[in-house]
């Protein structure tokens, strides 16, 4: 954070992560452009950034499912960056009930379209974009879900496991160009996605995860778990055989 | 899900709807299922005004945006879910501090407005409502108004200290207030009886900017109504400091540990612990404000029955006589909790069914047990018999004639509510408990 202060583009930012994240990036002076549907929503969000700490905050509308509002929101926020670096987050996934997806094949391509293929064509377009800058961090929302298959999230994970798979790849390719690209892996977040789903493991509020985000980002880190024991449960999870593993009810 | 009031002694099975986008809390209402809908902020309602049995709760605390502020007038725009703790980290480094502010920094704006609330200044700036200057209000026809005084003065104050039941707050603007600091230069006094306390609060309700008395309940005979008068304005001093370390109860402490000689020492050491000369100190203005919230969870220390707070005002004239017989009730039953707290009110609040009057307050804690819920019940009497009344956000017991007998603006109330929420769609515990709305 040097000179001019850096612009965030917050892609997905109704969601309550995107929101803690885009307050924890303008309490330390960034520049922020909140991309998403839900444009009173992202207006009050807006709002809210101006009256705490008098950046410049601007909404645009993006959809992840619909590839033609990608170019224009990229487009908005380099310029409204410029001249200095711009930083993009990534908060775009939803999670219907491993029941509802079962019963509706339909469903599970939407989950696998909205959490991996639009995610992906994004990143495609953004690309290029930060390799012609030169700098800059990513910072993409993956999942716990992603480390392995499971009974109960297979879809949503087998989603986000695809994308853990292609931010390796990105990482590799815009680490040449001296950008870094951060894979955060929450467990359960105490948000909409989760709410009145009952008691969830190590459960973390939003403000957490954004810290956690926050810090990797800065850092560079290429992954991280948030909370970070999940590091160690996924690892155990990931050591059982399939021949056990598929007769467990998680 | 199940939930309880601030005070444990109240529960209710609810489902809950936890909005994060304005067009949620429209969802919640369309939903339209049976048991009514209530709104819920912080959940530092005592009693049962903040449940919903059987009903549906929206719980506000995810709407905490800051819409506009206008540095001249004060004038903050929010939405219901901000917090007390939000206003003031945002604001007291700018000077300006929420113009009434209740015991705990995590009841909402919502809740504020709600119940109307009154803080330690409410001699010198009345309650919360008196500086509401409009609201955006979801309505029980699925309907947003934008309702002022000026728009439509009923329904404005019915909604002050409506306690929730003429629909859910989108948005309030209300203004703060300037000169706020962070430190406040506190005197403390040493009242050796309830007489050398009403002379003195005579006194500083004039002059103080925040007053607040803290009472030994337990004390009985001359000592009887004896405590620490604190006093404070705002002093000059640099920054925050680092926060006061906050910690938490961990678990339900037995109830056998809180009798009336584990109390009655407490309360004996904190009387003394001021000097007899009286002192005068520089505290930070949020410890000032809030002394209990840096230990999250305190009310775990009453175990797990509970507890119930009572908290009555009774005008001026009537106090003398109405607060010795009520600290009477109290030291004889031998049943009062830590501290209590004596202060005085201003002036009415602008809601019909706004808590404050010109006059005395009394709150304290009491441990629920045998014969408690009688005590209250008597406490409650001899308030209304001095044409005083309880404070709704603390309430748990009261009849519904009592209610009756203490709110004098119920009919325009209940006019207003047969206007806007005809089905009494809008609903909690406490609002079927008095009689408010018959069930839905």
């Amino acid at each position: 954070m040097s000179e001019a202060p850096d612009t965030w583009l917050v892609a997905g930012a109704s969601s309550a992560i995107a929101r803690a994240f885009a307050r924890r990036a303008a309490a330390a002076n960034a520049n922020v452009v909140l991309a998403g549907r839900d444009r009173p929503d992202l207006e009050a969000t807006a709002a809210d950034l101006r009256v705490r700490f008098t950046q410049r905050v601007e909404v645009a509308d993006f959809d992840a499912s619909r590839p033609e509002t990608h170019a224009a929101v990229l487009e908005r926020a380099k310029s409204f960056a410029a001249p200095a670096v711009l930083n993009l987050f990534v908060a775009v996934g939803v999670m219907p009930s491993q029941a509802d997806i079962d019963a509706d094949p339909d469903l599970a391509e939407r989950v696998v379209q909205t959490n991996f293929s639009a995610v992906v064509r994004f990143l495609q377009m953004a690309a290029p974009l930060f390799e012609a800058q030169k700098r800059g961090r990513i910072v993409v929302l993956g999942s716990v879900a992603g480390d392995r298959g499971r009974l109960s999230n297979y879809v949503y994970g087998a989603a986000k496991a695809g994308l853990h798979a292609y931010l390796q790849g990105l990482r590799a390719r815009l680490w040449r160009a001296g950008v870094t690209v951060t894979t955060v892996k929450p467990g359960p977040v105490d948000t909409a996605m989760t709410f009145g789903l009952g008691r969830l493991p190590l459960l973390v509020q939003p403000d957490a995860v954004a810290t956690i985000c926050w810090a990797a980002a800065l850092a560079g880190r290429e992954e991280i778990y948030a909370p970070p024991p999940w590091r160690f449960i996924m690892a155990i999870l990931r050591a059982i055989p399939e021949k056990i593993f598929k007769k467990l009810s998680l | 899900m199940q939930i309880s009031g601030w005070g444990r002694a109240s529960q209710a099975q609810v489902r809950a709807a936890r909005p994060e986008r304005p067009r949620d809390i429209d969802a919640a209402l369309a939903e339209g299922r049976s048991g009514g809908l209530l709104a819920r902020g912080g959940g530092r309602a005592y009693g049962d005004a903040a449940l919903n049995d059987g009903g549906q709760v929206l719980l506000t605390r995810r709407l905490d945006r800051l819409l506009a502020f206008d540095a001249t007038t004060g004038d903050l725009v929010c939405e219901p879910g901000v917090t007390f703790a939000d206003l003031l980290d945002v604001f007291l480094p700018r000077g300006f501090m929420p113009p009434a502010s209740p015991g705990t920094a995590f009841a909402t704006v919502g809740g504020a407005v709600a119940a109307d609330v009154h803080g330690k200044n409410h001699d010198r700036h009345g309650s919360f409502g008196d500086h509401v200057q409009w609201f955006d209000l979801l309505l029980a026809d699925g309907t947003t108004q934008r309702v002022s005084p000026q728009s439509d003065p009923e329904l404005f104050a019915a909604t002050i200290g409506g306690m929730g039941l003429t629909g859910i707050l989108r948005a309030v603007c209300f203004r703060m207030l300037p000169g706020a600091s962070h430190n406040v230069a506190v005197r403390e006094r040493r009242m050796p009886s309830l007489d050398h306390f009403l002379t003195a609060c005579a006194d500083v309700r004039e002059t103080a900017t925040f007053q607040v008395g803290w009472i030994d309940a337990l004390a009985r005979g001359p000592a009887l109504g004896r405590g620490i008068l604190e006093t404070a304005e705002f002093a000059p001093g640099a920054g925050a400091g680092p926060p006061r370390r906050s910690r938490a109860v961990p678990f339900d402490l037995p109830s056998a540990l809180l009798n009336r000689w584990t109390i009655g020492a407490f309360n004996g050491a904190y009387f003394r612990r001021v000097p007899a000369a009286g002192r005068e100190r520089a505290r930070p203005f949020r410890d000032f404000l809030y002394p209990l919230d840096s230990i999250h969870d305190w009310n775990r220390i009453y175990g797990r029955r509970g507890f119930y707070q009572f908290q009555a005002v009774v005008p001026d004239a009537a106090a003398p006589v109405a607060l010795r017989q009520m600290l009477e009730m109290i030291s004889s039953a031998g049943r009062a909790s830590f501290l209590a707290v004596l202060k005085t009110l201003g002036r009415p609040g602008r809601g019909m069914l706004s808590f404050p009057l010109r006059g005395h307050t009394l709150a304290l804690d009491f441990p629920r047990g045998p014969g408690i819920e009688a005590l209250l019940e008597r406490l409650a009497a001899t308030a209304l018999e001095h044409g005083g009344r309880v404070y709704l956000a603390k309430d748990a017991l009261l009849t519904q004639a009592q209610f009756r007998a203490m709110y004098h603006d119920l009919p325009r109330f209940e006019a207003v509510l047969r206007r806007v929420d005809p089905r009494g769609v809008f609903i909690s515990d406490q609002a079927r408990r008095l009689g408010l709305k018959g069930p839905p």
